[in-house]
């Protein structure tokens, strides 16, 4: 496999391999967190956190657990575990040392351990074969992809309430209508020269 | 055979070892990172309505509960529970607590139809939307536009708008929770007590030619009123009369004189 730049992969993670629009993961909180856009914005800070800690540590366990053992078939149930662990860590600390904060993430943090994106960015992180500087390049420009996403989900959203359009279209279908339309727009990004 | 058994083992081992060394490192976690919760705390939000509308100013019945136990918050705070919720959060903490006078939200506006429209609009019927187009099509900025943002902010389907095209305040299914008031672009909406019986229904600081050429029922600033007020209650400032409620008696006179309808007792 060719060796990848870091900058490549992480161009590659915000647009290309764009986790909401070009993968087509995370869709639930891209759909239910965005109707504003103060909430769009702390579900992202979340998970760009959460992303970025996920692929430091799968890598460590994939690389120094599984691989000496050779068991890399557990991979997926692993880091299932380790996502979920991190995420309860990251409430434990949020709630002690930064109460406000966690009241305004409150609902939002639970919700990443069912967040298919950040199994995603790890899975990919084992499958495209990538180093440790290299997985938390990707896990980071992963999350700031969600959250460039999220936030221009959001801030059509709210506009879009003001837009007159027949009631049956109203609400949740005027919302996948934008978010095809945002789609098209970033898969446009495939025809981009590799660097 | 026996391979297939010491794969089960090793796997069961690792996977055995990683969910223990996780398990261990989130308890460890939990003591260190542990948060003291008072049992007070629990047992106000039991009693609180548990509308989380907010109106009590902090974020929802939770918060609110742990502000009155740690921060000496006022337990007559809920709006939503009222004199009843206030005994019971007084009979937990053991404090002794006195009845406030009941407040409603109050339409501070009389225009509805007796304003013109600058122009006819067409689009989303939210009075938000209404304002961004150049402060919305009544002849009077000040004014209600009455496309029901209220109506819609109301959890409790405590308001309406009349044929008047005013909101409408339904006393019996008001909690006072302060929603509509917030949600208001203009500002229309006030809380005002029940003892407070004279009002001036209009907000409009504009001169009184420009009021007359849009509203009937404006205040034009022509102080008949302040000139006729026994009690010296209200006060003319900005092309505005402004009631104070401490001194009014309700005796009615300015509502007899003014020459635009805009003072009305309730």
């Amino acid at each position: 496999m060719v060796e990848k730049a870091l900058f490549a992969i992480f161009m590659d993670g915000i647009f290309i391999k764009n986790f909401l629009l070009i993968q087509f993961l995370g869709l639930c909180s891209f759909v239910g967190v965005t109707k504003d856009v103060k909430s769009a914005a702390g579900m992202s800070g979340a998970v760009v956190f959460v992303m970025a800690l996920a692929s430091t540590v799968s890598y460590l366990i994939y690389t120094y657990i599984l691989v000496p053992t050779k068991m890399e078939f557990l991979d997926l149930i692993s880091f299932i575990v380790v996502i979920a662990a991190l995420v309860q860590l990251v409430e434990f600390v949020v709630r002690k040392n930064i109460p406000s904060l966690y009241r305004s993430l409150g609902i939002y943090l639970p919700l990443i351990t069912t967040n298919c994106a950040v199994l995603g960015v790890v899975l990919l992180n084992v499958n495209s074969e990538y180093n440790f500087m290299q997985s938390v390049v990707f896990g980071i420009s992963a999350g700031l992809g969600y959250t460039i996403v999220m936030l221009m989900m959001a801030a059509i959203r709210e506009r879009s309430t003001f837009v007159n359009v027949p009631s049956s279209i109203r609400g949740l279908p005027q919302a996948f209508f934008i978010a095809t339309m945002l789609s098209m727009a970033f898969v446009n990004y495939f025809w981009v020269i590799p660097i | 055979m026996s391979e297939l058994v010491t794969l089960l083992v090793q796997a069961t081992a690792i996977l055995g070892g990683l969910g223990l060394a996780v398990g261990v490192m989130l308890i460890v976690a939990s003591k260190k990172f542990k948060v003291e919760t008072n049992p007070l705390v629990d047992e106000i939000v039991e009693v609180l309505p548990g509308a989380n509308c907010g109106a009590c100013g902090y974020a929802g019945c939770a918060d609110f509960a742990e502000r009155v136990v740690n921060e000496g918050a006022p337990i007559n705070g809920c709006p939503v529970g009222g004199f009843d919720v206030a005994k019971e959060i007084g009979g937990i903490l053991g404090q002794e607590v006195s009845e406030g006078e009941e407040q409603y939200p109050f339409v501070k506006c009389n225009g509805g139809l007796n304003c013109v429209d600058r122009f006819e609009y067409v689009g989303f019927e939210d009075c938000k939307a209404v304002m961004l187009l150049s402060d919305g099509e009544k002849g009077c900025n000040y004014g209600c536009t009455g496309r029901g943002t209220c109506v819609r902010a109301c959890p409790f389907d405590a308001l309406s708008i009349g044929e008047d095209r005013l909101p409408h305040v339904n006393k019996n299914l008001c909690t006072s929770c302060g929603l509509c008031i917030a949600s208001c672009p203009n500002d229309i909406l006030e809380f005002a007590r029940e003892s407070e019986q004279v009002h001036v229904l209009c907000m409009s600081h504009d001169k009184g030619k420009a009021v007359k050429a849009s509203c009937t029922v404006g205040c034009i600033g022509c102080k008949i009123c302040e000139k006729n007020c026994p009690e010296e209650a209200i006060t003319v400032t900005n092309f505005l009369a402004v009631i104070d409620q401490e001194k009014c008696t309700a005796c009615g006179i300015c509502v007899e004189k003014c020459p635009q309808n805009t003072i009305a007792i309730r």
